[in-house]
């Protein structure tokens, strides 16, 4: 083998970079959209390193549902500072209160597809005409169709038809006024290459990734945090486990694991054994109906 | 480990779409909650077992109208190899998502239904692997099965395709007779067919050689973003940022500035932040030159002693992508990498059709799917090399400048 070889690693990474130098180079008010979970912090990375030495050249954009880990949002802060970019925060809660919007009830009640309505004014507010994103091909099958630039109309609205062929590593991001584009450059990445990058690159995570001790309800199987969020009934046993999160997503829709493992290498191992995807295994939104993705997509969602 | 990109080329009736779902299925890359949902959406099957096509099942837009709409990507990982399979609808008016498959594609799956032999629908995707100089193919005669695992089927099937294959300067083509259905030589070497030898699907991919795919020899990079971050610390810093397309760059080479042409030497190197000596394809880098000149993105830096093509009136073929069809004479921009400059379609020579590899003559506007060679004049010079030579540097797409659609694949020749 030539000594001019890239690992899968490498050659994932160049790529993103590549995509996001595109990104710089083709708009004018780029924004990463950051959630605090491993994907986003992974981007963050990737950034950094395309624009080394330079300052990453965009804010960061949390859409905050108010829902959200303590730690994650702790991290967010860190991380925001750590790296000197700019952090825009945008909370759902004051979406609900201008728009007048109607909460979600039930349970788990998720502010999860409200996320939306508070995106689609943060690109009016700030004029963002592409938004980076952390979605992975591998994560959906809407997701698996969608292109790594992928054009918005001025409702933020994915037409799975009306895609723009994306060859070799040429990046159209020509737009019309009002349009926007998502762009995701880990498209072409998998969990599990996140993590074994993570673990390569040694990228700082949210503790909530690791093994804790947590007080958590029993629901369909899934272990869900007891939180103020989550409204609990008669029948509900607070149980303390030990959980690790395999996604990072609002408190009232993710889902934790049990586990013992508290470093990157027993989390990747479980990982390499799990016989569930990351989605089924953790997210409760995902379940309502078999096309839920593609509908949030049409909508304007990530 | 590395990573291998393949295409699947092929129509539902052949069987492709059992045979992604048999790869992934067989290698262990479906978990619980899919299978799940699969068996769920599997309707009564006599055997009760599941239908591997439907692991592979899209949108639900896309099955309200009984079609695939588009290039889907799916992900498996061996112990051997990372792979990214562009799975691509097969029928001919889909030559556009073959296309844009393809691309990336280090190889090609290449499915024959052994009942049919080769194939008018066999014939285009070949040429469509030839047009894209995908490196390797495989020929996967599937459904052998059907035709009781003939030996005799195989081997004619084989000859025909070797005849397909010398037409169109196919170079590495291997033959694998399967069964995506049973599983007949995917992961496991099959006991059906024991006259066959060579290595299972699933094997040969995790083995093929890709090294020699990028080429290291003829240095080629473009500009994509310039680091100038301007702080008191960095303020005379100044680096060129870009993938390298191909070839090795090292710390002092003499190099010069395309299309200006001004001579000057790299004075240092980087990746991800981090100072290197050399760097290589297809590594994301920041370079730096000794001199002070006036460059910005979309400009080439080479080795001073090589020669890529600069021109502003080139051959082209041109593969249309766009329901919009083309004209000669229309404008459009021509994005090749990360330059973007604008373009007239001067001349439309023939068209040449994909099922036969003939010329024809052109007759009124090109329709989307159709390729033509043609002659395209930029409003400033590019920096390239035939798509035969360096497809990196040799490939570009056309953009409708009024609705920013990507309308055309452009192949320097």
């Amino acid at each position: 083998m030539s000594q001019y070889h890239l690992d899968y690693l490498g050659e994932l990474e160049s790529e993103s970079i590549h995509i996001f130098r595109e990104i710089a180079a083709q708009f004018e008010k780029p924004a990463l959209l950051f959630s605090g979970g491993k994907d986003s912090i992974t981007l963050v990375h990737l950034a950094r390193k395309a624009f080394a030495p330079g300052k990453i050249p965009f804010p960061l954009v949390h859409i905050d549902t108010g829902h959200n880990f303590p730690e994650a949002l702790e991290f967010r802060d860190w991380l925001a500072k750590e790296v000197g970019a700019t952090l825009i925060v945008r909370k759902v809660e004051d979406t609900i209160k201008q728009r007048n919007l109607t909460e979600p009830r039930g349970k788990f009640a998720s502010r999860n597809w409200l996320q939306t309505y508070t995106l689609l004014d943060t690109i009016e507010e700030f004029k963002f005409d592409a938004c980076i994103g952390g979605a992975r091909r591998d994560e959906e099958k809407a997701r698996a169709k969608e292109r790594i630039f992928s054009v918005r109309d001025e409702f933020g609205q994915w037409n799975p038809k009306l895609q723009r062929p994306e060859l070799w590593n040429i990046y159209n991001g020509r737009i019309q006024k009002g349009e926007n584009v998502r762009v995701f450059p880990i498209s072409n990445w998998t969990e599990l290459d996140i993590w074994n990058y993570i673990r390569k690159e040694n990228i700082g995570l949210p503790s909530i990734y690791f093994s804790h001790d947590r007080q958590v309800i029993e629901h369909e199987g899934q272990l869900v945090a007891a939180s103020e969020f989550v409204q609990l009934d008669e029948t509900d046993v607070i149980l303390t486990k030990k959980v690790r999160y395999r996604t990072v997503g609002d408190m009232t829709c993710t889902a934790a694991v049990e586990s013992n493992a508290s470093t990157l290498d027993e989390v990747i191992s479980e990982i390499i054994s799990t016989k569930i995807s990351e989605r089924g295994e953790t997210r409760i939104d995902d379940k309502v109906t078999e096309a839920a993705m593609e509908d949030r997509k049409k909508n304007g969602y990530f | 480990m590395d990573l291998l990109r393949f295409i699947t080329a092929g129509s539902v009736d052949d069987g492709k779409s059992t045979l992604i779902g048999r790869l992934l299925y067989d290698s262990k890359n479906i978990l619980i909650d899919q299978m799940e949902a699969l068996e769920k959406s599997t309707k009564n099957r006599a055997d009760g077992s599941v239908d591997l096509a439907l692991l592979t099942d899209g949108l639900r837009a896309e099955r309200e109208q009984g079609i695939t709409i588009d290039v889907a990507y799916r992900y498996f990982t061996t112990p051997k190899r990372k792979f990214i399979i562009a799975d691509a609808p097969g029928h001919v008016q889909y030559t556009r998502n073959m296309i844009t498959g393809a691309s990336n594609a280090n190889l090609i799956i290449v499915l024959i239904d052994a009942r049919l032999g080769v194939v008018e629908q066999t014939r285009r995707h070949s040429i469509i692997a030839s047009l894209l100089k995908i490196p390797h193919v495989v020929v996967a005669i599937n459904k052998m099965d059907l035709v009781e695992y003939s030996q005799d089927v195989f081997n004619n099937i084989v000859i025909d395709y070797a005849e397909v294959a010398r037409q169109l300067g196919l170079k590495d083509v291997t033959y694998i007779p399967i069964s995506a259905l049973n599983g007949d030589n995917i992961v496991d070497r099959s006991s059906n067919i024991d006259w066959y030898d060579g290595k299972p699907l699933l094997e040969f991919l995790e083995d093929v050689q890709t090294d020699s795919d990028i080429n290291l020899t003829d240095a080629r990079f473009q500009v994509q973003l310039v680091i100038r971050p301007q702080t008191e610390e960095l303020h005379d810093y100044r680096g060129y940022a870009g993938k390298i397309l191909s070839g090795v760059y090292k710390k002092g080479d003499a190099v010069k500035v395309l299309p200006a042409g001004i001579f000057t030497t790299i004075s240092k190197l980087e990746v991800g932040g981090e100072e290197v000596d050399e760097v290589f394809a297809p590594q994301a880098a920041v370079i730096q030159l000794s001199d002070d000149i006036d460059i910005s993105r979309g400009d080439s830096i080479v080795k001073a002693d090589d020669s890529p093509t600069i021109a502003n009136e080139i051959e082209v073929l041109l593969c249309w992508l766009d329901e919009k069809p083309l004209q000669a004479g229309n404008k459009y921009y021509i994005q090749h990498n990360s330059r973007l400059v604008r373009s007239v379609v001067r001349s439309i020579e023939y068209k040449l059709d994909v099922n036969s590899l003939q010329q024809q003559q052109v007759e009124g506007q090109v329709k989307l799917n159709e390729v033509v060679r043609a002659t395209i004049k930029t409003s400033s010079p590019l920096v390239y090399d035939s798509y035969a030579d360096i497809n990196v540097n040799g490939s570009a797409v056309l953009i409708d400048e009024t609705s920013n659609s990507t309308v055309a694949a452009v192949l320097f020749q």
